[in-house]
């Protein structure tokens, strides 16, 4: 039999079966859609997550008091540590060879206010170099002095959100705010560069890291950041800065250090293996409708036994009727699989313009795999109707049902 | 030209075995009008299927044309029917959701050939079964009569040897039946071997050949150019012991 002619055959018997094929298709598109929304889903926040996450330069090392034992995962985000990351620890990382610039960084919150407005923000003590690592615009004024580490100075760069909160339509530059028991004049305010990892860079304020100290009365860090040189001494580096913390401490290595490709790495792995889950869940939307064309095809079979008879008294060979089943749900597989894949993304374009800021687009290896994991399965589970169809004998399948 | 001979057919029911055909023997000449008649459940409509190669005889053989279809595989005896054979049934069999010219394209649409050549015999055939005016009418928009004539002409479009009719008027009243007998009969004129199972004496009598079935076996073979009637040699042979 042609291909053309089988095709339109199958068309037509579809078509007499409206209901019964529109249902089919639904559940073939909403398997084939749930695997192609969800992966997209999935890689959307997983590059949404990557991006925020590389803030930092490629040649950026985090410092992070403590001991991480186990290899891989995350570094404990607050570190328990009997000895704490120093200011002297940050002045002998400045010294080790490969090191461009340090950033200490203590991080708390305390309570701002200026004139009648008052309002709790995210405290940041550190130095200039921490601008430049966390790639931190300035909008007005300038970024903090260049002072040594433990010089304190009463003096605060604001985020653009927390100076509108605070000053309204008046001008910030220059005035004096109250954090805690404490007032620094404000030099500068951040660029808006929206929402990174979870922390709103906009609602901050940061200050020298002496200040912060006194402020907060602590005198641990919280985290150092390394710039480092050159990538390609970025291992090296690395040994070397976790010795002399090592020195520093007595002796004993109780810090951890991560590269940002390591941190990267982490949240890619648990990100992929999220949405391979959660698109393993939709594939089983795919075998379910395999399932429905399976028993569809089945009562389709055994209605249809008259006119099997018929078209092998007519000369179809086994071949040419199993072939004929197997067309028929490819042909539901396919066209509901195209359906279920406009579906998705017409909705994914939809969330793509609902959240601009993360890239909710399926792969193309998504589409490719849905669509294929479609057709076989219908072709596997029509196998079982169509071989029952092939090898009906032409006399009891004509003699079953005295049709028109 | 047939020659079965010594053709069993059994079918279990239950724990028992039904002997639909019992040790049969039969030759049949090119363009032979046989009409074979006999009480229901005598196994008239089991031979036309074993003639028609639509089921398989337990035992005996079944020579078709110098082919021994015994030892033929499915796919060859599909093969086979496709091209030697045409089969026109009391239900009609034809498929509602295609056209009368689709109903009768069918055989060639199955057989792969290409849509152009289909299309001069498809008119062909509509043309002779003058149904050019219903080509486009679904089986559910035709009268009894014009569906068998439709459910012929999807029989006669391979250019078959050997026609098979089941109780081919059954459905039909007498005017449309005697029309449809007609178009038959004209074809064996052409050549073409007509056999006609059926319970009506009227259509039986008029084939030349009339066997008469009874319990699985041919009890009567009467010529009509032939007044003396024969007793076939089948009823002499003793029926073998049931085997399991």
């Amino acid at each position: 039999m042609r291909l053309a002619d089988l095709l339109l055959y199958n068309a037509k018997t579809l078509q007499r079966h409206g209901f019964r094929t529109t249902m089919l298709l639904i559940a073939m598109s909403i398997g084939v859609m749930a695997v192609n929304l969800l992966t997209g889903l999935g890689e959307g926040a997983r590059l949404f997550v990557l991006g925020e996450f590389s803030f930092l330069g490629k040649n950026t090392l985090i410092i992070l008091p403590g001991k991480k034992e186990t290899t891989g995962g995350l570094p404990p985000i607050t570190g328990e540590s009997p000895r704490d990351l120093t200011l002297a620890d940050a002045r002998a990382l400045s010294r080790v060879a490969g090191v461009a610039n340090i950033a200490p960084l203590i991080a708390g919150t305390s309570q701002v206010s200026f004139g009648g407005r008052s309002r709790e923000a995210v405290t940041i003590g550190t130095n200039v170099h921490f601008f430049s690592i966390r790639k931190l615009a300035i909008k007005q004024g300038r970024l903090l002095p260049e002072l040594p580490d433990y010089q304190a100075d009463a003096v605060c760069v604001l985020g653009a959100t927390l100076r509108k909160e605070l000053f309204g339509a008046q001008r910030a530059l220059g005035q004096w705010v109250r954090a805690g028991d404490r007032r620094f004049r404000v030099v500068g305010i951040l660029e808006d560069t929206g929402q990174s990892l979870g922390m709103d860079m906009s609602e901050i304020m940061i200050i020298p890291v002496a200040s912060a100290q006194m402020l907060f009365n602590q005198q641990g860090l919280f985290r150092i950041f390394v710039e480092v040189r050159s990538l390609t001494t970025l291992e090296q580096t690395k040994q070397r800065l976790l010795k002399t913390l090592t020195v520093q401490h007595e002796g004993e290595e109780d810090v951890t250090i991560v590269t940002q490709d390591a941190l990267l790495a982490s949240f890619d792995n648990i990100i992929k293996t999220m949405t391979l889950a959660v698109s393993g869940i939709g594939a089983i939307s795919l075998v379910v409708a395999g399932i429905l064309i399976m028993n569809v095809m089945l009562i389709s079979v055994s209605q249809r036994t008259a006119e099997i008879g018929l078209i092998k008294a007519l000369g179809a060979s086994n071949r040419t009727v199993r072939w004929l089943f197997l067309a028929e749900a490819t042909t539901m597989a396919v066209v509901g699989g195209v359906l279920g894949l406009l579906l998705s993304e017409s909705l994914l374009w939809l969330i793509r313009s609902l959240y601009p800021g993360i890239p909710f687009i399926a792969p193309w290896w998504a589409k490719v795999a849905s669509l294929s994991v479609a057709v076989v399965t219908a072709m596997v589970f029509a196998y079982l109707p169509a071989q029952r169809a092939a090898q009906l004998a032409p006399v009891e399948a004509l003699m079953s049902n005295r049709g028109t | 030209m047939i020659r079965i001979t010594q053709l069993c057919r059994e079918f279990i029911l239950g724990d028992q075995v039904v002997h639909a055909l019992n040790n049969i023997d039969l030759t049949i000449a090119d363009g032979e009008y046989i009409s074979v008649m006999g009480p229901s459940g005598s196994g008239k409509s089991t031979l036309l299927n074993i003639l028609g190669l639509l089921d398989l005889p337990t035992r005996g053989e079944y020579q078709l044309n110098d082919t021994n279809t015994s030892t033929l595989k499915e796919e060859a005896r599909a093969t086979f029917r496709r091209g030697h054979i045409g089969f026109v049934f009391q239900a009609y069999h034809l498929i509602p959701r295609l056209t009368a010219q689709e109903n009768i394209e069918l055989p060639l649409v199955l057989s792969g050939m290409p849509p152009k050549e289909r299309r001069r015999k498809v008119v062909d055939i509509l043309k002779r079964m003058g149904l050019m005016e219903r080509a486009h009418h679904l089986p559910n928009q035709l009268s009894g009569g014009q569906r068998q004539r439709v459910a012929i002409g999807r029989a006669l479009i391979m250019k078959p040897d050997l026609l098979l009719a089941d109780e081919p008027t059954g459905n039909l009243d007498t005017v449309s039946g005697s029309e449809v007998v007609n178009v038959l009969e004209s074809l064996n004129q052409e050549g073409i071997t007509l056999i006609v199972v059926t319970h009506d004496m009227e259509l039986g009598k008029r084939a030349k050949r009339q066997l008469r079935m009874v319990d699985g076996q041919i009890v009567e073979d009467k010529r009509l150019d032939d007044p003396a009637s024969k007793q076939p040699s089948a009823t002499l042979v003793a029926s073998e012991p049931v085997k399991r």
